[in-house]
């Protein structure tokens, strides 16, 4: 197992009709992940075509689903109208909404919380990365890719990382794939302020995944969202903990590229975060080259290998 | 964006917020018909700059206060002279300040009490949250820290908008009496409808007063807006002003590229936010101190990469240049051309430490090696790190 996708997931791309989406899709279905539909509205007939592969594409998520039983869609929309895309997902029952768009207005992401609030649907992002469950082929192919990382650094095997950043993510990954050690699967969360899943959401997923061994938690400055993790981890969670906090030499007050990157009081800083995980057992990682190395001396601790 | 007090004033009176009557000067001619719109009598005289502590600011030719009050609109005139086109230094400007463009004339009141008075987005529960204290004209941090009962907070359902209990809230939190409440609920809501109208990121009313005769009114006002949602507001939109912002970050802006400013020697070229942040803090962590945050983003071409070179050399303190790039997707050849081609256009003399990674990488790293430059390669990011504070010390 792995958590939120498996290689079995069915998914459909909002916005594969743009060079965004569409490239990331090829991407996706060289990798070996079943891209069954596409939606872009006003253009439902046509066919999406990469190599051996005929995507359909549909006016609406609903007809896409209903013809191809899709579970999960990944937004590629632009900003101004991925807050619709990601409510039509919502509606039209699917599992598990993934969006990458950068840049959609906060209030459009406040409404959105709150309609999807008490839904069937888990959303990812949006301002992320997407997520990969790696696969048993060659470099790694064979497993789920959704978004936008390069699927080619993973490896399978039995580590979980959840990031807010994407090339932070990267990182983490290829830092482990270089020591042969696996992935159960790597999510980004997305880097904007308001988001549908939140580390502690991810690291209880994480937890309750027996092919899980061991975590990377890899954080930010701004928000509370690291802290309440790492005191559910401390309580709850057994499996070796990696973290990372990044923006310990960002300047107050001062937006650091993700919207939610950004000092506000004395609690959301890299040093208060930092102190937090030290405090709920969590191995630090003195730098991002360390990331992989941490891991390795939590599961030490504990005695448990995960390569 | 931010904007300015007299700015966010305007949009106040558009939204039914009572203010104290104000007009802006951009020029010396402009004090005469502004201070015409004003009655006879107590005048404020306040510096229109995005930064605060203006009133405990100094300028740099030695005039203090950055905001005065004036017992006649003749003295009221004759201290906007003093602050007009003159350089602002408050604790939030640093050293270097800034430029006064506009002095902004206003009715002083009389202040029975003062208030605080916020909105913003409550990130732990993604809605919007008013936030009311009774300790007004003070920094809010620090009443949050000392006196934290002396904060009352609603969160507001975006499903169903302010609900008038919360008002009722509010208003029992800060004791005014019944007079007084009539105003602020009016106050409140009109506040609440335009942060939601306009896609404000905060709007801090700092002091609220109240006035003997009963009045609520704002009479400070801090107002900023959601970027990502200015395209569907050009009236606000319009109200940037270029004036207040880093040239270099204007700049970089127009090549998609994200650049801040920092008062360190080695500046950084990443793609990425997370992993531009992390740069910055491995360079502190090596003993160096980074000059820039610069993101050139997931998809980075030639052309921005040579932008983002010409935009970090417009910084005289920067001794030395760390590019880091993770080319998940990106091929890092392509950017090892843009490196090579910026260094060349440039004329760099300055060391330059790349740490490529990912898709394509070989063929990236040989394009560095054969270009005859002096591009010293670092394999890890601690590594690269390490061989730049080095360079740079």
């Amino acid at each position: 197992m792995a958590i939120l996708i498996t290689p079995e997931t069915k998914i459909l791309v909002q916005g594969i009709t743009g060079d965004f989406g569409g490239r990331h899709a090829r991407l996706s279905l060289d990798y070996g992940t079943k891209v069954v539909a596409g939606v872009t509205p006003g253009k439902g007939g046509q066919v999406f075509e990469h190599e051996q592969h005929r995507v359909p594409i549909f006016n609406s998520v609903h007809e896409a689903v209903a013809a191809t039983r899709a579970t999960v869609s990944v937004v590629f929309v632009p900003p101004p109208f991925a807050g619709d895309a990601i409510l039509e997902g919502v509606d039209a029952g699917l599992d598990l909404v993934v969006a990458i768009t950068e840049g959609i207005p906060v209030r459009d992401m406040i409404r959105v919380k709150r309609a999807i609030a008490g839904s069937k649907t888990r959303l990812l992002g949006p301002n992320c990365p997407g997520v990969v469950t790696p696969g048993t082929g060659p470099q790694s192919t064979g497993g789920c890719r959704i978004g936008i990382a390069p699927g080619y650094i993973h490896r399978k095997g039995h580590v979980g990382v959840v990031s807010r950043s994407g090339t932070l993510t990267y990182e983490a990954v290829y830092q482990l794939t270089t020591r042969n050690i696996g992935q159960s699967t790597c999510v980004g969360i997305g880097g904007d302020p308001v988001n549908g899943t939140s580390h502690l959401d991810v690291i209880r997923m994480f937890n309750a995944d027996p092919e899980t061994h061991g975590i990377i938690l890899i954080g930010e400055i701004g928000g509370n969202a690291e802290v309440e993790a790492a005191r559910w981890i401390k309580t709850n969670v057994r499996k070796p903990v990696a973290g990372f906090i990044a923006g310990a030499t960002a300047p107050a007050g001062r937006r650091m590229g993700h919207a939610g990157a950004i000092v506000g009081g004395a609690e959301d800083t890299a040093a208060a975060k930092i102190a937090v995980f030290k405090e709920c057992g969590i191995e630090v990682a003195a730098t991002p080259s360390d990331m992989a190395d941490a891991l390795l001396r939590a599961a030490k601790a504990k005695g448990i290998t995960l390569g | 964006m931010n904007i300015h007090e007299y700015q966010a004033k305007a949009l106040f009176e558009k939204y039914g917020v009572p203010v104290p009557k104000g007009a802006p000067a951009k020029t010396h001619e402009e004090f005469v018909t502004a201070l015409a719109q004003l009655p006879e009598g107590p005048t404020m005289v306040k510096s229109q700059i995005h930064a605060g502590g203006r009133g405990k600011g100094t300028f740099t030719n030695g005039f203090k206060g950055g905001v005065k009050f004036c017992k006649t609109k003749a003295e009221a005139r004759d201290i906007a002279a003093k602050m007009l086109g003159n350089t602002l230094v408050t604790v939030q400007t640093g050293p270097a300040g800034r430029k006064v463009q506009t002095v902004y004339f206003t009715t002083a009141s009389d202040i029975k009490k003062e208030y605080y008075l916020a909105i913003l987005l409550d990130r732990a529960s993604s809605r919007p949250v008013i936030v009311a204290s009774t300790e007004g004209g003070m920094e809010i941090e620090k009443v949050a820290h000392e006196t934290p009962e002396k904060i009352f907070k609603v969160l507001v359902d975006p499903a169903y908008g302010l609900a008038d209990f919360q008002v009722r809230q509010l208003i029992a939190g800060l004791g005014l009496n019944a007079a007084e409440a009539k105003g602020a609920a009016k106050l409140i809501r009109n506040l609440y409808g335009m942060f939601w109208e306009t896609d404000a990121a905060m709007i801090e009313v700092n002091p609220l007063i109240t006035t003997p005769s009963g009045e609520v009114l704002a009479l400070d006002a801090k107002v900023s807006f959601d970027s990502n949602a200015l395209f569907r507001h050009p009236g606000i939109s319009a109200l940037r002003d270029l004036n207040e912002e880093d040239p270099k970050e204007i700049e970089a802006s127009k090549f998609n590229l994200s650049y801040i400013a920092l008062d360190g020697n080695i500046a950084c070229l990443v793609n990425g936010a997370g992993l531009a942040m992390s740069t910055m803090d491995i360079i502190k962590h090596y003993g160096g101190n980074p000059a820039n945050f610069l993101d050139v983003g997931g998809g980075a071409t030639k052309e921005q990469v040579v932008a983002a070179f010409k935009i970090i050399l417009g910084d005289a303190n920067v001794k030395g240049i760390f590019v880091n790039i993770f080319g998940g997707i990106m091929d890092c050849n392509v950017i090892a051309t843009g490196i090579v081609e910026a260094v060349r256009e440039v004329g760099l003399k300055l060391p330059l430490v790349v740490r490529l990674e990912g898709n394509n990488v070989a063929a990236g790293k040989a394009t560095l090696g054969s270009s005859g430059l002096t591009i010293v390669s670092g394999d890890t990011m601690a590594d690269a790190a390490q061989k730049i504070v080095k360079l740079v010390a």
